[in-house]
């Protein structure tokens, strides 16, 4: 009997975890370590965050799931890896801490045959001073202890942004004007189509409401321009034209009335109060009523040490907290990046019965564009991970894993690289089965391939950005799908990642 | 830095496209949206299915 050990809860590591399970049996052992108690599709918090949806609609109780399929569950965050054994325990396991309000704080080990990290970001609000909801959040979250901006990373955060921003509307409503800011709330912060995604719902709403005249609404980025979204932007056909997403974004942005300051980097939060830093240099304040502002994502900040106890830390981890796989991770300059620097299987090279899946990987490199200011302060996007890749690569991990159990493979014959694999994003921009629109883009691949797509990067046949009412029923049908997926249903496998 | 206000008045020569009456009739004009759920669905299975082996 194999132990397959998934660290995380999330897009990658509950579909690599129903996976394993599904296809191994009863004959193998799959055990589920995870922080948060309940499972959350993400994507869906936007809906939270302007009050179209409740915390309950995006989010279940990950025990009966686990229960139900055989997976064992412990609800605890991993601290360190043993990839060798320890002075303790000869095989190769994990330290966690229980998180679990009866168990809070005691410590646990799990051994394993074959781990899989897949324990997303850490949500690193302290990278900016003021930055992240006000509520006392799990210190699993670094957050600061005072915050004075919105997120709607979390549900739980969702909900708050959507009480606060209830309170602006209301505010408006009585005539009072409000200033709405929305975006990246750190210099290289990543995720900007969620935010944007955001942005776009919060002016729906106020449009709705016809209180436009009481509201600016104002897009922060530090993207190089608007379009950007972390994947170097990207080129689609749009009446019979080859143009950039730039002129999409641009387009739709002043169509809700949304003005934006791109190539900024949010370095400081106070009340009411953003400062940001220019590439051209210049430091400037915006004022707000009501921000948004997404946080740099970090790894999830585990050690791993070797038999002797000494920390081999930077051996599975690159700096920045996140798991080294099978990329290109030397250094070279912007023009000499290539899609063949991107990791395909998602292997530790120093473990290979270790994998990492989802945001919890290392990129070899962004891919935007890094641009630094007159200052020297870098400011770009870092590469986005999120939804459809997290899955595939969840999905890719699972198939290696079970190849390698049951049919003795050596290798990892299952491959996904951002480079090869495509991402549709759905920006919505406004809730209801008549009025409801979205923007709905799709790349491929993710990351521009300039030796097989010389012209545009990427295919403009699956390269689209369409708005549009089909777009938003398109995110209804992935919101009720994979949250049925998720709790694993009968036929949930039929459904693709 | 770019920085740009969306205000009523004339428009700067780098005004960002707006969509016509009849492009936002055809967002949400229901017969064509129902193709385009299809088209859209089509593209992201198609993606998914061709991204990784």
């Amino acid at each position: 009997m194999k132990k397959i050990v998934v660290l995380g809860a999330g897009i990658a590591g509950h579909t690599a975890s129903l996976i394993l399970k599904h296809k191994l049996g009863r004959n193998h052992k799959v055990v589920v370590v995870s922080p948060h108690d309940k499972y959350q599709w993400i994507p869906s918090n936007i809906w939270v965050g302007i009050g179209q949806m409740t915390a309950k609609q995006v989010s279940f109780p990950l025990e009966p799931v686990y229960r139900k399929k055989g997976i064992e569950f412990f609800q605890g965050m991993a601290t360190t890896i043993y990839p060798e054994g320890s002075m303790v325990n000869d095989n190769p396991h994990i330290a966690f801490e229980y998180t679990s309000d009866e168990k809070k704080g005691q410590a646990g080990i799990v051994e394993y045959d074959y781990l899989v990290n897949a324990t997303g970001p850490k949500l690193n609000f302290a990278a900016t001073e003021g930055l992240g909801p006000k509520l006392n959040f799990a210190a699993t979250e670094g957050l600061g202890p005072k915050g004075f901006t919105n997120s709607v990373c979390t549900y739980p955060h969702a909900e708050e942004a959507w009480q606060n921003l209830r309170k602006s509307l209301d505010k408006m409503a009585k005539g009072e004007k409000q200033t709405f800011l929305i975006g990246t709330g750190h210099p290289t912060a990543t995720c900007q189509g969620a935010a944007f995604e955001y942005a776009l719902n919060v002016a729906f709403e106020i449009s709705k409401r016809k209180l436009n005249d009481k509201a600016e609404i104002i897009w922060i980025t530090n993207e190089n321009d608007v379009g950007d979204f972390g994947m170097g932007g990207a080129f689609i056909k749009k009446g019979g034209y080859v143009t950039s997403t730039r002129i999409f974004a641009e387009s739709i942005l002043a169509e809700y009335g949304i003005r934006w300051i791109t190539k900024a980097g949010v370095v400081k939060v106070e009340e009411g109060k953003a400062y940001y830093e220019t590439l051209d240099g210049e430091k400037h304040i915006q004022e707000f009523d009501f921000a948004m502002l997404i946080p740099a994502f970090a790894g999830a900040g585990m050690k791993a040490k070797d038999k002797n106890g000494e920390d081999i830390t930077s051996k599975l981890f690159a700096p920045s907290g996140f798991m080294k796989v099978d990329a290109d991770y030397t250094t070279r300059p912007f023009a000499e990046w290539s899609a063949a620097d991107w990791p395909s299987t998602y292997e530790s090279p120093a473990y290979p019965n270790i994998f990492a899946a989802g945001i919890a990987f290392a990129v070899p490199h962004p891919i935007s564009q890094p641009r630094t200011s007159k200052n020297g302060l870098p400011i770009f996007p870092t590469a986005p991970r999120t939804g459809m890749p997290s899955g595939v690569i969840g999905k890719i991990v699972a198939l290696n894993i079970i190849d390698r159990i049951k049919n003795k493979h050596t290798g990892s014959p299952h491959k996904a690289s951002m480079a090869r694999m495509g991402a549709a994003c759905i920006i919505s921009s406004g809730y209801g089965l008549r009025d409801g629109m979205a923007a709905s883009m799709t790349v491929f691949p993710i990351v521009p391939d300039y030796k097989r797509y010389p012209d545009w990067g990427r295919d403009l046949n699956y390269t689209i950005g369409e708005p549009g009412l089909a777009g938003h029923w398109v995110k209804l049908l992935l919101h009720y799908l994979f949250i049925y997926k998720a709790k694993a249903k009968p036929l949930w496998f039929l459904i693709p990642e | 830095m770019q920085e740009k206000h969306i205000t009523p008045g004339p428009k700067e020569i780098n005004f960002p496209p707006a969509p016509t009456a009849a492009t936002r009739f055809w967002r949400k004009f229901f017969p064509w949206q129902v193709v385009r759920f299809f088209v859209l669905n089509l593209k992201i299975m198609r993606i998914i299915i061709g991204g990784h082996s």
